[in-house]
Order: C-alpha cells, then sequence, then structure tokens
C-alpha cells in the first residue's frame, strides 16, 4: 500500500522533471528539472531495494553529471540563444514519430506481459546487503568489464581534455 | 482501490521516460538540451533493468545498469567537450546552425 503511494510519486516526479527538461526555454531551467526527473527516478531504485544504484544516482548523476552541465551552461552563455526559436521548424514530424514509436512500444508490452510470469520468490535473506553482493559479483563474475569500464573511463579524460583545449599554434 | 506494483507500471514508467527523452531528442534545437535528453533516454534503460533484476532476482541487471551509468559519463564528459570545441569555433549552440557539412 505505502509502496504502491511511493511509487506513483516518484514516477510522477520522474515523468513531470522529464516532460519539463525537454518544454523549457532557458537551459539552466531544462537542467534543474532534469535534477527533479533524475531524484524520482533514483526513489524508484530505492523502492527496488537498488541501494547502491540509488547512491550512485544521487553522488554521481545529480552530484556530478549534472553539475557539469551547469558548468557547461555558464561557460557557453546560452542567453542568446534562450531568446531564439526553442524547436525545429519540423518538429511535430519528429514529435509525431517519437509518440508513435512509444505507443508501439507499449503496445507490444501489453501484448508480452504474460510471459514475463509471476516474480521469482526471494531466496533466503543473505547476511549480506545489496552493496556487499554486487561487490561480490562485480569483482568476480564481471571483472573484466569493470577494468575496462576503467579504460573507457581514462579514454573519456583524455579525450574532453583534448577537445576542449584551446590550440595554441 | 489501489492495485500493488508489478513489474508492468515500471515498464510503462521506462516506455514513457524514453519516449520524452526521444521527443526532446528530436524537437529541440540546443544541443546541451538535447544532450540532457540523452540522459533521459539512458535512465530510462537503467529503470527496466532494475525492474528486471527485481523481478528474477537476479543481480546482474544491477550490475549492468552501473555500466550504463559509467559509458553515461563518459558520453557525457566527451560531448560537453565536443560542445566546447564547437562553441568557440561557431559561437552557436543551435544544431541547424551547425551546417558546415551540409551541400
Amino acid at each position: 500500500m505505502l509502496d504502491t503511494m511511493f511509487f506513483y510519486m516518484f514516477a510522477l516526479l520522474a515523468v513531470a522533471g522529464a516532460i519539463l527538461t525537454i518544454t523549457m526555454r532557458s537551459a539552466v531551467h531544462c537542467a534543474i528539472s532534469l535534477i527533479a526527473s533524475l531524484a524520482g527516478v533514483a526513489g524508484l531504485y530505492l523502492l527496488q531495494k537498488a541501494e547502491f544504484l540509488f547512491a550512485v544516482q544521487l553522488v554521481l548523476y545529480i552530484g556530478g553529471i549534472m553539475v557539469l552541465f551547469l558548468f557547461v551552461i555558464m561557460l557557453v552563455n546560452l542567453d542568446s540563444a534562450a531568446k531564439e526559436r526553442q524547436f525545429h521548424r519540423r518538429w511535430a514530424g519528429g514529435a509525431v514519430a517519437a509518440v508513435l514509436a512509444g505507443a508501439s512500444a507499449l503496445w507490444l508490452l501489453s501484448k508480452g506481459a504474460p510471459s514475463f510470469g509471476s516474480p521469482v520468490a526471494q531466496a533466503a535473506p543473505s547476511p549480506d546487503g545489496n552493496v556487499e553482493q554486487l561487490a561480490d559479483l562485480l569483482f568476480r563474475q564481471y571483472l573484466v568489464p569493470f577494468e575496462l569500464a576503467s579504460l573507457l573511463l581514462l579514454v573519456a579524460i583524455v579525450g574532453s581534455v583534448l577537445m576542449a583545449k584551446k590550440r595554441t599554434s | 482501490m489501489l492495485h500493488p506494483i508489478t513489474i508492468n507500471h515500471y515498464l510503462v514508467l521506462s516506455v514513457v521516460l524514453l519516449a520524452i527523452g526521444v521527443i526532446g531528442m528530436l524537437v529541440r534545437r540546443n544541443v546541451v538540451v538535447m544532450m540532457m535528453s540523452v540522459e533521459l533516454i539512458l535512465n530510462a534503460v537503467n529503470v527496466n533493468l532494475i525492474a528486471f533484476s527485481k523481478h528474477l532476482q537476479d543481480l546482474s541487471g544491477q550490475i549492468f545498469a552501473i555500466f550504463v551509468v559509467v559509458v553515461a559519463v563518459a558520453e557525457a564528459a566527451i560531448g560537453l567537450g565536443i560542445l566546447i570545441a564547437l562553441f568557440r569555433n561557431k559561437e552557436t549552440v543551435q544544431v541547424d546552425e551547425i551546417d558546415l557539412l551540409k551541400w
């Protein structure tokens, strides 16, 4: 009962924030709406007992990526852009196509929903918490992807520094 | 009156978030807002992964979600670096004014 209420609350926050993100005029307002949407999704993670991802969402997404976005917004000075037209000239076509794609996905979902089956019953509650279990899995079964991810982040750091650097020649 | 939450609720929410993200991607002219729409799309995917992780009692879904977040971070860093370089050269962030390759 309480779960249901919290689900609708967080889902409403996520969807409303997402809609405001794509409709607001000023890029700073868009970023703040996106933060609200991400916080709603973080609440949904907590409802599904994914505590580690909840923390990652708050610290990395809201604390990291969104601050980076706000930083860039201030750096590139979007005041003039906010006064211009916000949508493409043929925006209706894109919106209709996306809505159709979403509607077909919903239709497929309603057709395929029975095949998901009933939820798997929880095994005997493990003494380890979510974070310990994830660490176990990440450092045993998924060790190689984990190392590859760190390599990807290294490439991203070098690439973004190189890209944003002033050319002095 | 209130039904218990099943996986279908989460999947419908995920589709809605994904559709909103795609609409933002296709409709807006501002590059920064388009990149925010990409973040929305990636978040929709994560909602899906976590929902199935709970449904099947398999933590691999959460591991995948962590990797999605890592890729999102890398994408944001690179994308914003490109954006700064672009703004320095073209003095605009509107995608339809960036038409160097248009014939």
